[in-house]
């Protein structure tokens, strides 16, 4: 018997159909992935599951609500509950009252969100916040409810010991802070957990962490997990049935293993292809050295202990050295923290560091307390985030053509003009899109907006800074293909920063990995993931998420 | 917490220190002279320079400086050239005036809106917002001294409820002061609380977009509790701000609904001050309108603080 089962679900906002016909079941104990790329849909299932859902949206179709199997564990259970969807066997979520919901939100569904660095109230302790769950749905006091709140960061992997309930959400890591917000969903022992891209913002050791502990609850509580990724390799070792969404619709469905062995339809074919996307990198004669990284150390100066006391130091960058050569296209990994940026806001001459040099063709980055504007035109940088990079006022001529204060000599009109096109168009762009506004674009295509900003006074040197990380596996794919492409185009040399571990392996020739502000490994890409040398590349690479070698394709 | 305290009450004290030297010297810097100012024109050398003596005007000016700085800090803030009482007096029975009506002003704008800038944003794009929204659009537009006068026109002149102007003195009863303050400090709080509210609107309305707020109802909140519980206090600072800003200019602002109602406050005292050259009350007005904007500006730190844990340990 089903614990939760979607029939014929429709949806539409404002008279535009978002969902079209969506069903699926989750029993007991059962995880349930669905997946698909941003736009199919996904969200909105879990959101109409929660009754969350925008106004203006009109659904038809159920989406039934049961107990499950009888068979529920004593530990989490109370006895004296009574809720309106515990009353009935089966209960049509899409027919309920707000007061309904209210009482099934947290209480029979915990939900589990993408960001957790903002999915806390920044200005309530953590404590405060998981028991305010509890509080809501039971009829505790404040100090038993308190207690209860003590013990569910505790199974979260949060103990009281070293993080009292008194902590508040800016103390605590990105990893800490989704158990927190896991702690809030589950802290009323619900049925049934909603979990919508809940590791898709953390790295690779993090993330593996975090899917462990759901796993974990998922049987301990026996709860249905709804998961919602549009990364397959994060699923296909935990889920136990897969739903492939595009556009509204559910396209196949299966339990893994049939799913993975014997897929059917071209889009699911083409997720597992982009899960696991190789690109076709051009081969490659490094030999003369461009950047120079010689015994570099960043530190960052503490808040004073005391009024008078010295300010202690942090060195987020240690002793490191590397280079790169003309047309090398080297890797930099490593979690969160791990001094990745502050290297690449060094190595941008954008910080002075305190000790060592940094040179790109022999001269200095950063000269005379300033960054020196000789190599800064040689450097591009692209970032993450394809949605705040860019000001919103501007087209996308203006936006791309940016770079061009950095050159001596300005180009005139006609070049500026042909610059502009060429550009847009070795990003796959077309020229005409010069005259529009980063609004008007998606994600996958501001990004090639980036790249063409940072290409159009063709740099020596391109720092991508986890330029694929905010997108989803099949846009990442395709961004992925242009840089192969653009790299038989012209030639580029790149610093290509990332915590993903299988989009580092494709891109780039040779990796450096990067720990507590050291570089503990670096080597041959490809020599580097077969055999790992340094303990923690082992376990970076053992965390990543991997599809099963059972897929056909 | 404490070394946040103790942080900004040195700011406080350094802002301090740096406003009174400015204000001294740009009245000491401007053209007039009052002891010929309060003797005319005709009079003769040697009266003028025994004046300056007797008003302490013949030392050096940093001794001037000195003298006066260190006799506001015990109380002494000298002797009106004008009026020869102390100005300490004259600063206490005008604060007694504008004081109460700032806080009263800010009493009823913050009432008008608190609810008003929290019922529009929870109705965002409904009736009750357009209808908040253009009130306080007009109430943003109209010219306070015009809105003086229509309360005036209506609540003092046709339905004789309120007197037209003049302080009834704190003597006569709590009661009976506070309402010859009523009128004026309707007038004052309207174009605020129009602000406010605006304000108060717009934050809550960031905030209502927030990731933490969606949390907030997964965990089984409605709506209305969710806006309460966790949006109001996170859209406390820019409104906090606000409110700063508008204590300060309450107390010294209000010259021109003063002069609307003959209110005996600081900001007439100051204006008369000003066109008799009594240089001494204008530095010691002045001084004491600094003071008090740059002690609610620490309150409102303190209140930032309080808001939001994040502030209590940045430096």
């Amino acid at each position: 018997m089903s614990l939760l089962s979607i029939r014929n679900l429709n949806l539409s906002i404002h008279g535009t159909p978002i969902l079209a016909g969506v069903s699926l079941e989750i029993a007991r104990g059962q995880i349930i992935a669905v997946t698909g790329e941003s736009g199919s849909g996904k969200s909105m299932t879990a959101f109409s599951v929660m009754g969350l859902l925008p106004k203006g949206a009109e659904t038809t179709g159920e989406i039934l609500l049961g107990n499950g199997t009888k068979a529920a564990t004593g530990r989490r259970r109370h006895p004296g509950r009574d809720s309106p969807a515990g009353q009935s066997a089966k209960t049509d979520i899409l027919q309920m009252s707000e007061t309904q919901l209210c009482d099934l939100r947290g209480n029979e569904i915990g939900m589990v969100f993408q960001e957790p660095m903002t999915a806390l109230n920044p200005v309530q302790t953590i404590g405060a916040q998981v028991a305010e769950t509890i509080r809501l749905h039971r009829d505790s006091s404040k100090a038993e409810a308190r207690e209860q709140a003590a013990q569910t960061l505790a199974r979260v992997g949060l103990p009281e010991s070293r993080f009292p309930l008194s902590r508040y959400p800016h103390e605590l890591s990105g990893g800490q802070r989704q158990r927190v917000v896991i702690a809030m969903a589950i802290a009323c022992g619900p049925r049934l957990l909603i979990a919508d891209e809940p590791t898709t913002a953390l790295d690779v050791t993090t993330q593996a962490q975090i899917l462990d502990l759901l796993k974990e609850l998922t049987e301990e509580d026996q709860m249905g997990l709804l998961m919602i990724t549009h990364d397959l390799a994060v699923v296909a070792n935990m889920a136990r049935h897969i739903v492939v969404m595009r556009k509204g619709q559910v396209v196949e469905q299966n339990d893994t293993r049939t799913l993975l062995s014997q897929m059917q339809h071209p889009y699911t074919k083409a997720l597992f292809e982009a899960s696991s996307h190789q690109v076709d990198l051009p081969e490659t004669r490094a030999e003369t050295p461009l950047l120079q990284v010689q015994d570099v150390c960043r530190d960052y100066r503490l808040p004073r202990k005391t009024l008078f006391g010295r300010p202690g130091h942090f060195r987020a960058v240690d002793d490191v050295s590397f280079d790169i050569a003309k047309g090398e296209r080297v890797g930099l990994v490593g979690e969160s923290g791990c001094g990745k940026s502050t290297l690449t806001r060094a190595i941008l001459g954008l910080e002075n560091v305190e000790a060592g040099r940094i040179t790109l063709d022999g001269a200095p980055v950063f000269s005379g307390g300033r960054p020196n504007l000789n190599v800064r035109r040689k450097m591009q940088v692209v970032f993450q985030d394809p949605f705040g990079s860019f000001n919103p006022r501007h087209r996308v001529d203006r936006l791309i053509t940016e770079p061009f204060h950095l050159l001596e000599r300005q180009p005139s009109a006609q070049e500026w003009q042909a610059r502009i096109a060429e550009s847009l168009m070795a990003v796959g762009l077309s020229p005409d899109d010069a005259r529009k506004y980063p609004h008007q674009f998606s994600g996958g295509q501001r990004q090639r907006i980036a790249i063409a900003r940072a290409l159009i006074i063709r740099p020596e040197l391109v720092i991508f800074d986890e330029a694929v990380s905010a997108l989803d596996v099949s846009v990442r794919a395709q961004i992925l293909d242009l840089i192969a492409d653009l790299c038989r185009q012209y030639a580029l040399t790149y610093l290509f920063i990332s915590h993903d571990l299988s989009v580092v392996r494709s891109v780039t020739d040779r990796v450096l990995v990067m720990q507590a502000g050291r570089i503990v490994e670096q080597g041959d890409t490809e020599a580097v993931f077969t055999n790992p040398n340094h303990t923690y590349t082992r376990s970076l690479i053992k965390a990543a998420p991997v599809l099963p070698a059972m897929v056909s394709s | 917490m404490l070394r946040y305290t103790l942080k900004r009450l040195i700011s406080l004290i350094i802002s301090l220190a740096v406003t009174s030297l400015v204000i001294f010297f740009v009245i000491e810097i401007a053209p007039g002279d009052p002891a010929s100012l309060m003797l005319g024109v005709n009079a003769q050398p040697d009266t003028l320079a025994a004046l300056r003596a007797e008003l302490g005007l013949d030392v050096p000016k940093w001794q001037r400086y000195l003298n006066w700085v260190g006799g506001m800090l015990v109380g002494d803030f000298g002797t009106s050239y004008q009026y020869r009482t102390p100005v300490a007096e004259m600063i206490g029975n005008r604060l007694w005036v504008s004081l109460p009506l700032a806080l009263y002003a800010l009493a009823l704008s913050t009432l008008i809106a608190f609810p008003a800038g929290i019922f529009a944003a929870a109705r965002r794009g409904g009736p009750g917002d357009v209808a908040i929204m253009s009130a306080t659009q007009l109430g943003v537009a109209i010219p306070n001294f015009w809105f003086a006068m229509m309360l005036v026109l209506i609540f003092a002149i046709n339905l004789r409820w309120f007197s037209a102007g003049g302080f009834a003195g704190w003597d006569n009863g709590f009661f009976a002061a506070m309402k010859s303050l009523t009128l004026p400090a309707i007038a004052l709080a309207m174009p605020q609380a129009a602000i406010l509210a605006r304000v108060m609107r717009s934050a809550l309305l960031d905030v209502l977009s927030e990731d933490y707020m969606r949390t907030a109802r997964a965990k089984g909140l409605s709506a209305r509790r969710a806006l309460w519980r966790h949006g109001l206090r996170n859209a406390m600072i820019p409104v906090l701000t606000i409110l700063g800003l508008q204590f300060s200019f309450l107390l010294a602002g209000g010259i021109i609904i003063e002069q609307v109602f003959f209110l005996p406050g600081l900001g007439r005292l100051i204006f008369q001050s000003i066109s008799a050259r009594d240089l001494i009350v204008v530095e010691s007005v002045t001084m004491l309108l600094v003071f008090a904007v740059i002690v609610v500006n620490f309150a409102v730190d303190l209140a930032y603080a309080a808001v939001d844990p994040r502030l209590r340990q940045r430096s």
